[in-house]
């Protein structure tokens, strides 16, 4: 599935500074639909290259991570049980440093 | 853009704003848990900070205030809504942008690029301070000398007076900073940890410093961090973007907030209000008579409010010139053994 990626607030960091990334998920074997809880474990996997422990906390973003898909905050989709749709856009941002 | 809003509306669960009923919803308040379209938070936003400015009385007609400006996301958005609610709401006031820079390469003088652009797009003057000018140390000199370990104290220590005096030389009646909720909170639960009830009594207020030469207030006492980001966001999603910095401070990962920080981003995902709470706690404490506090005096060597004979920023500059005076003359007399034995 075509997904396009975004990091922000100081996340790109830890993605080789790459902000926006244009990937190919591959569901899981037998999977019909992809959640955000399986992108968020290939993002892990793929595309953090240090400190997971910035992205991550157990199977969900670190807290203070807001993610939006498709403009919208993923709160009103289910959180980790959105279903992804080809071409949709996912952002993540850290919001967690001075202001 | 609604199109594809129509046919990705299963997104938002194809719920419509619960203030206006008639846009897509966009997010849910962390406050209220309400789930509405961005143009309702926007106004919702701006009028709620209204409110507590009106109802906590923060500022008079012809007032000159400094907004205090890091570039970071706070005080921009801070810039933004000062200036917005001064127009619609004729509040009649000067308003400044107020820079403090530390000396950090690759940090600061980023933010402080950020806070130059806010000087254009908002139309507000602004003036920068340096600690290299104030105290002769920029915190990469200083990080240099002593590490990373305590450096933070340095930064806070000084960053409060340079604000001061940066205030002083605008001739303003007050500052205004962009604390927000999850700041004060972690404040509180930072004051409890340490014992520290000389703050703890205080660091709730809304305007703290009337009897001393320059108040400061914070008109987001009260507004999530989280809600701050979402209004960054929504300006961004839109293209109308809100300039901000974003990256966390090169030297403070060992900064014992963060660790208060943790635990409050920890507690509001599960109980959103937790944070209001615990403020609200704050507010409310009230210091047993028996208790000793201290006494306000001014610095001997500065003449800055002190509790002390001197004021923290001298005690530490006189740490560091101290440690600078040992290790230049260490580094003398290992360059005398080496000519010595040759």
């Amino acid at each position: 599935m075509q997904l396009t990626l975004e990091f922000g607030g100081g996340l790109e960091l830890l993605s080789n500074s790459v902000k926006i990334h244009n990937v190919n998920v591959e569901l899981k074997n037998g999977a019909e639909k992809l959640t955000m809880k399986d992108l968020l474990a290939w993002v892990r996997t793929n595309l953090i290259k240090e400190r997971p422990e910035m992205f991550m906390k157990g199977d969900s973003v670190r807290p203070g991570v807001l993610v939006l898909v498709n403009d919208c905050d993923w709160e009103l989709s289910g959180q980790l049980d959105t279903t992804l749709e080809e071409k949709d856009v996912v952002v993540f941002i850290s919001t967690l440093h001075g202001g | 853009m609604e199109e594809v809003a129509d046919t990705k509306a299963r997104k938002g669960g194809a719920r419509l704003c619960s203030l206006c009923d008639q846009r897509r919803a966009a997010l849910k308040r962390p406050k209220t848990l309400e789930q509405i379209c961005r143009e309702c938070f926007y106004k919702v936003f701006e009028e709620e900070i209204h409110q507590v400015i009106v109802e906590n009385q923060l500022f008079k007609p012809g007032e000159r205030v400094a907004i205090g400006a890091s570039g970071g996301k706070d005080s921009t958005v801070l810039a933004y809504v000062l200036s917005e609610l001064n127009r619609r709401h004729n509040y009649g006031l000067d308003l400044f942008l107020l820079s403090v820079d530390e000396g950090i390469t690759g940090y600061r003088d980023d933010s402080l690029e950020t806070v130059k652009r806010n000087e254009i797009q908002y139309g507000l003057p602004l003036k920068i301070v340096s600690y290299k000018d104030l105290y002769g140390w920029t915190m990469d000199e200083i990080v240099k000398m002593i590490g990373l370990k305590n450096n933070c104290t340095f930064c806070g220590v000084f960053r409060r007076q340079a604000l001061d005096r940066g205030a002083a030389l605008l001739k303003v009646d007050k500052v205004a900073t962009g604390h927000n909720a999850d700041d004060i909170a972690e404040t509180v639960l930072l004051n409890i940890l340490r014992g520290d009830i000389a703050r703890l009594s205080r660091c709730t207020s809304i305007t703290t410093g009337e009897d001393g030469p320059i108040p400061r207030c914070k008109p987001f006492k009260y507004t999530y961090e989280k809600e701050i980001n979402l209004n960054q966001i929504c300006t961004y999603a839109y293209f109308k973007r809100l300039d901000y910095f974003s990256t966390e401070c090169i030297y403070s990962p060992n900064a014992y907030r963060g660790f208060a920080r943790e635990l409050i981003k920890d507690l509001e995902r599960i109980r959103p209000r937790a944070i209001l709470d615990i403020i609200k706690s704050g507010e409310n404490f009230r210091i047993s008579t028996n208790t000793k506090m201290p006494e306000q005096r001014t610095c001997e060597r500065c003449g800055y409010i002190s509790s002390q004979k001197w004021c923290k920023a001298c005690v530490l500059l006189e740490g560091l010139n101290r440690v600078c005076q040992s290790w230049v003359l260490g580094e003398a007399k290992a360059l005398i053994m080496m000519a010595e034995r040759k």
